[in-house]
């Protein structure tokens, strides 16, 4: 049995628990702050890193998905990002899908990480919300007002990993389902198509 | 807006406060009864009834951003900051008084007290507001409008509306802009050269804000497949959050929520 299987079984019964006693603390999470904490500081300095290593925008693109693939739930944005619109795929289209999403990501966000050359991730704190963690940071950019980006971190896949990010009340999971059905919609809805455009 | 920095005689400063507050008074009536025109579900992401007139609105502001906007926006990201900085300053500073006049409309009386003693240090210390001394004092800008005003009030959102020019908004937003350009009390209590300058410099601004977040513009508007949705689903999530109004969605989504089926993405 995976250790994925176990947390959420572990979850749900927890929650089953709670449901009935009503005394079950919400420590009984397998996740805790500092693991999440810890997972935002280590996704932050790696993406530091690339910033300051003065790579070429491909190579960096190139650093970027490896940082996601370590460091966030890349099946869980796959599946919101598709959303209904998965619910007649087959497992091969989702699995190609998932790729060209990951590959989608890593290029328009890594593009954007120049933004944060000379800048820093400052972390403010974290609460836990529903079953996941919300670890809140304030980004500083040289010449801009600090604004907010919060990661929210969840260990679904058996480790911590972040699953969406909120960026002054913007929420990227959202904006990704919204982007994905707009780009089914200008290709009368054919996920062939897609998945081919996006990698 | 009790600050004056050129002498003015105190019946004519009172005259002004009761001009304003009767102006404010019948716009609020206004208000409240537009606005409780379209109440729709309050904890819906979009409410957006008048899609099909706000997307040729939308076409509309894009060819004005492309044509207009956005070029000036690079020109203003190209000039150095010695000339740029000092601009979004005096437009900053020109707008404290409507901010002082929200904040205690609001019963923010911290607030309020920030930003008049912002107007008060940067108008004369900083040069008519080119500089910013009351930053570098701890002094941080509580920005707030009358849209924030209507929302602390318990007016609702209200619908979707992308205004002209003005760009995304909500009934309520479009209310304040309106009652915010209407009513702005620099008149009554900036310098003739900040009220003579207030206009250019939000102009300039506007084109400095622009450049200075190109890329988030330009990826919202030229690097999205329908920039439409995208804009008012940035637009909406992000005034909720500086009025403190957050969308409930944005806790809904989590990976142990089972209302989305993983299979084949693993």
């Amino acid at each position: 049995m995976s250790s994925l299987t176990f947390s959420r079984r572990h979850f749900v019964t927890c929650v089953g628990a709670a449901a009935l006693t009503s005394a079950i603390p919400t420590t009984s999470f397998a996740l805790n702050a500092s693991q999440a904490e810890g997972l935002v500081n280590n996704a932050v300095s790696d993406i530091n890193r690339v910033i300051a290593s003065g790579s070429s925008v491909n190579a960096m693109v190139d650093s970027f998905k490896g940082i996601f693939d370590r460091y966030a739930d890349t099946a869980y944005l796959a599946a919101y990002a598709l959303g209904n619109d998965g619910r007649s795929a087959s497992n091969a289209q989702k699995q190609s899908f998932g790729d060209a999403f990951g590959l989608y990501l890593a290029d328009k966000y890594g593009r954007r990480f120049n933004e944060f050359a000379g800048g820093q991730i400052q972390l403010q704190g974290s609460s836990s919300v529903n079953s996941y963690i919300e670890v809140q940071t304030l980004a500083i950019l040289p010449g801009q007002s600090p604004f907010q980006v919060d990661f929210h971190v969840s260990d679904r896949p058996g480790r911590p990993v972040f699953f969406n990010l909120i960026v002054e009340g913007v929420n990227m999971l959202l904006a990704e389902r919204a982007e994905i059905g707009a780009l089914l919609d200008a290709r009368g809805g054919n996920l062939d198509a897609l998945i081919r455009d996006l990698s | 807006m009790f600050i004056k920095i050129v002498n003015q005689r105190p019946d004519r400063i009172l005259l002004h406060l009761i001009s304003y507050f009767l102006r404010l008074t019948l716009v609020c009536g206004a208000i409240v009864a537009l606005s409780a025109c379209s109440v729709g579900d309050p904890t819906a992401l979009v409410n957006d009834p008048h899609e099909t007139a706000n997307r040729r609105v939308h076409a509309f502001n894009k060819g004005l951003d492309r044509n207009v906007l956005r070029p000036a926006g690079q020109v203003a990201a190209a000039t150095p900051d010695a000339f740029t900085v000092p601009i979004s300053n005096f437009a900053d500073n020109a707008g404290m008084p409507s901010a002082v006049a929200n904040g205690l409309l609001q019963g923010n009386i911290g607030g309020a007290a920030t930003n008049t003693m912002r107007f008060v240090v940067n108008s004369t210390v900083g040069v008519g507001g080119l500089f910013d001394p009351a930053s570098a004092i701890g002094l941080q800008e509580d920005d707030t409008d009358f849209g924030e005003t209507l929302a602390v009030w318990g007016v609702g959102e209200g619908a979707y509306i992308e205004l002209p020019v003005f760009g995304p908004s909500t009934q309520r937003d479009a209310v304040g802009t309106l009652v915010d350009l209407v009513f702005d009390p620099l008149d009554s209590t900036g310098h003739d050269i900040q009220q003579d300058y207030s206009g250019i410099s939000r102009g300039l601004g506007l084109a400095i804000t622009r450049g200075l977040f190109s890329d988030t513009f330009d990826g919202l508007l030229y690097e999205s497949a329908d920039s439409y949705s995208q804009t008012r689903l940035a637009y909406l999530q992000n005034r909720r959050f500086e009025l403190g109004e957050t969308t409930p969605v944005n806790q809904e989504i989590d990976p142990f929520a089972d209302d989305l089926s993983l299979e084949g993405f693993e």
